[in-house]
């Protein structure tokens, strides 16, 4: 079905309906339970799970598939959310036109910072892509805010005033981002017994968008054109004595995934009507190398898990405070709890970020394969227990 | 002709910042062949060396002076700094005047310890891996230094003043007939900097320990077959690298207060200014060190910045882009270096 085979069709399944349910599996506890501060099942934080997971599933069909390693890729990502805000400010707050322009933008502005950046290769490529996006930011940042031409509004960011055109803003409409109507923060609340599930409306745009950008980017992994890629990372030069060229096909993977990164961006505009320089630097860029690695490159999940795992626990670590440590731990004797809280304290709240490197250091170091590698071991652990005699068992890359 | 000399003098500074750090990761490069991002970590560490010398040595105790009484009337509590009363006033209060560049003697064991840990510890299991494995395990670890020296120290710039005596500026222009006001911390820097640049260039020039590091860096297989431990001096190699980012660091902290992110900061700038250079050219990352904060100083003049709005913030990166295009190896680079 869908040109895909079956365990592919599966997958898209599952992360279909994963999606589309995430409201409840996202909220497995109780509203006003001591547990709820682990739910992650309001709107603000579902839709980033959804929007860094499109713009960590386009940074893998670059980097997955062909080795070229961007330290850029926010650029695009910022581009993007300028784009939607600017359709809102001329146009209308309807966020079909805004998510399209953002597409297109960050698409038109990989092929020109891919044209350049992929003559390099390596190390080069990563510097290349690093100054242009630390480029784009300080020019978004300073330059493109000046009084006669403001491009970007500098440091406030760019964001929707009463006084802009909007020629087709409706009468009624309100003043936020809406799809033909139905608005993005509009949230169906359902009350089940002690539970309660929020529906919001962006989250749902974002999350068929989602689907739809996986089945694509599942085509492309499966294509002819997927396989090309592959073999610009595993050999370059044997690619090039077949009498192919790599370096189209490059382009078109640099541009693919930038145009993943403009519509990541668009989204994150249209979710909230507002795009700051910020989103550009590079550290922003290093955030999304993180979640594809942590996830595990080159695989079709990685990326998505990447995102959401790295989404959820900095919600939740950074919730955590020593408050709460003192009654995870009241149960240790005294001088125990006080110096168990003591050791975990720098890992919380504020220093998630320092959870967050080691936790990265550690993937890195023992787990290229990221967290599917590490599914699959588990996976394979707990069969090989059951047969024990199997002994041909042999590690594969993650695929 | 003044201004022109103070721009260049002005790029001098930064100049010698990125040159030392550009040096080490050379350095690192050229030895190990490893793409070390968690440089400009080590660069920040050596910034925080010297803030936590001047804080220790500004540790003191508190005694009650019974004889003067504060607006309150109470008896006022008189701080004195432990060197102090080791040392008596004076040569106490000098002590703590001077840490800035006493921290130079806690920085170099300091960053020896830590190059030989990273080194020993971590990028050792580096070498046969991909490039981009170096970048990522590194950027963690510098991400993880990071946030424990923001743990430790706060995420506010720490003033860390330089010695009274090197405060003020001074009028350099004098000999020439112009004037010419410069700060005196950043002759001291600059100079500081050209000692330790010139002393890694004789160390590996006229040491027998230099010559067989610079046969390793040319071919490091037959070096080893002729039974030199190249690693060992590979590994000591890295921590002199990582002592080089360190004393830069230390030095620079009165010019720009230290905080938790200069490291990042200066990261990404010493990585362009070493693919300028040419990656794993020593002389080449020095002189486009200098060369780009130079031309950084030009690019902030007011006459440049009201032609072209935002070129101060561009240059480097724009420079770094064009030299890349036309001379893919840099401007010094070696013939088959980081190509595949």
């Amino acid at each position: 079905m869908l040109g895909l085979n079956k365990n592919d069709l599966t997958l898209l399944l599952v992360v279909a309906v994963l999606t589309l349910f995430a409201p409840f599996i996202l909220n497995p506890f109780p509203a006003d339970s001591a547990m709820a501060q682990f739910n992650a099942g309001y709107p603000d934080l579902m839709q980033r799970f959804i929007i860094f997971g499109i713009f960590a599933i386009g940074f893998n069909i670059l980097f997955g598939l062909t080795g070229y390693l961007s330290f850029g890729h926010a650029a695009f990502l910022g581009v993007g959310s300028y784009a939607a805000v600017w359709m809102f400010k001329l146009l209308s707050y309807n966020v079909v036109p805004a998510i399209g322009l953002a597409i297109i933008m960050a698409g038109l502005f990989s092929v020109l910072i891919g044209y350049v950046s992929l003559r390099r290769s390596g190390i080069y490529f990563s510097i290349l892509t690093l100054a242009f996006a630390q480029m784009s930011f300080a020019l978004a940042y300073s330059v493109l805010s000046n009084p006669k031409f403001n491009l970007t509004n500098g440091e406030t960011g760019l964001q929707v005033y009463k006084n802009d055109p909007q020629i087709f803003h409706g009468e009624g409409m309100q003043d936020f981002p809406h799809f033909f109507g139905i608005y993005m923060n509009s949230t169906h609340t359902m009350n089940v017994g002690a539970w309660s599930f929020d529906f919001n409306a962006g989250y749902y745009l974002c999350a068929i968008i989602m689907i739809a950008v996986f089945y694509l980017s599942i085509r492309i992994f499966r294509s002819p054109f997927g396989m090309m890629l592959r073999a610009i990372k595993s050999n370059q030069t044997r690619m090039s004595y077949t009498g192919l060229n790599p370096r189209p096909h490059t382009l078109a993977a640099f541009v693919i995934s930038g145009m993943y990164a403009g519509l990541a961006g668009g989204l994150m505009a249209a979710m909230d009507p507002l795009a700051g320089a910020e989103r550009m630097q590079w550290t922003a860029s290093g955030e999304v190398v993180l979640m594809t690695i942590l996830g595990g490159t080159g695989t079709l999940i990685g990326p998505v898990l990447g995102a959401g795992f790295i989404k959820y626990f900095e919600n939740i670590f950074s919730k955590i405070n020593d408050n709460i440590l003192h009654q995870w731990f009241a149960f240790l004797p005294d001088g125990i709890e006080d110096f168990v809280v003591f050791i975990i304290h720098p890992f919380i709240g504020k220093g998630w970020h320092l959870t967050l490197g080691i936790m990265f250091m550690l993937v890195v170091i023992f787990l290229p394969g990221g967290l599917v590698e590490g599914g699959q071991r588990i996976g394979k652990w707990i069969k090989s227990r059951g047969k024990s005699d199997d002994k041909t068992a042999t590690t594969e890359p993650a695929e | 002709m003044d201004a022109f000399i103070l721009q260049i003098l002005n790029g001098l500074d930064k100049g010698s910042a990125y040159a030392l750090i550009a040096l080490g990761l050379t350095l690192i490069f050229g030895t190990l062949g490893v793409v070390n991002f968690a440089h400009g970590a080590l660069f920040m560490i050596g910034a925080f060396c010297a803030v936590s010398l001047s804080k220790l040595l500004q540790l003191s105790y508190v005694t009650i002076d019974e004889t003067q009484k504060d607006f309150l009337g109470n008896p006022l509590k008189v701080e004195t700094p432990y060197v102090e009363s080791w040392f008596g006033p004076e040569v106490g209060a000098a002590i703590i005047d001077w840490s800035v560049p006493l921290s130079i003697l806690l920085a170099i064991p300091v960053m020896i310890l830590v190059g030989l840990i990273m080194e020993r510890g971590l990028i050792k299991h580096f070498y046969k891996r991909e490039h981009a494995d170096q970048i990522l395990v590194t950027f963690g670890l510098a991400i993880v230094l990071q946030e424990i020296v923001k743990y430790y120290f706060g995420a506010n710039p720490i003033q860390t003043p330089p010695p009274d005596a090197l405060l003020g500026v001074s009028n350099l222009g004098a000999w020439f007939g112009f004037e010419l006001p410069y700060p005196n911390w950043r002759i001291v820097y600059f100079c500081f900097s050209a000692l330790v640049i010139a002393g890694v260039f004789a160390f590996l020039q006229f040491t027998t320990f230099g010559m067989v590091v610079r046969a390793g860096m040319a071919d490091r297989e037959t070096v080893g077959l002729l039974g030199i431990d190249i690693d060992k001096r590979f590994t000591i190699m890295f921590a002199i690298a990582a002592c080089v980012a360190g004393l830069a660091g230390v030095m620079y902290a009165p010019i720009n207060p230290p905080n938790y992110h200069m490291g990042m900061d200066f990261l990404v700038l010493s990585f362009v200014v070493v693919v300028v250079g040419g990656m794993g050219s020593l002389p080449g990352a020095v002189l486009a060190g200098f060369m780009l904060g130079i031309l950084e100083s030009f690019a902030s003049t007011t006459w440049a910045t009201t032609t072209l709005p935002g070129i101060n913030q561009i240059i480097i990166y724009l420079v770094a882009i064009i030299v890349l295009l036309t001379r893919p190896r840099g401007l010094m680079g070696r013939k088959g270096v980081m190509e595949e």
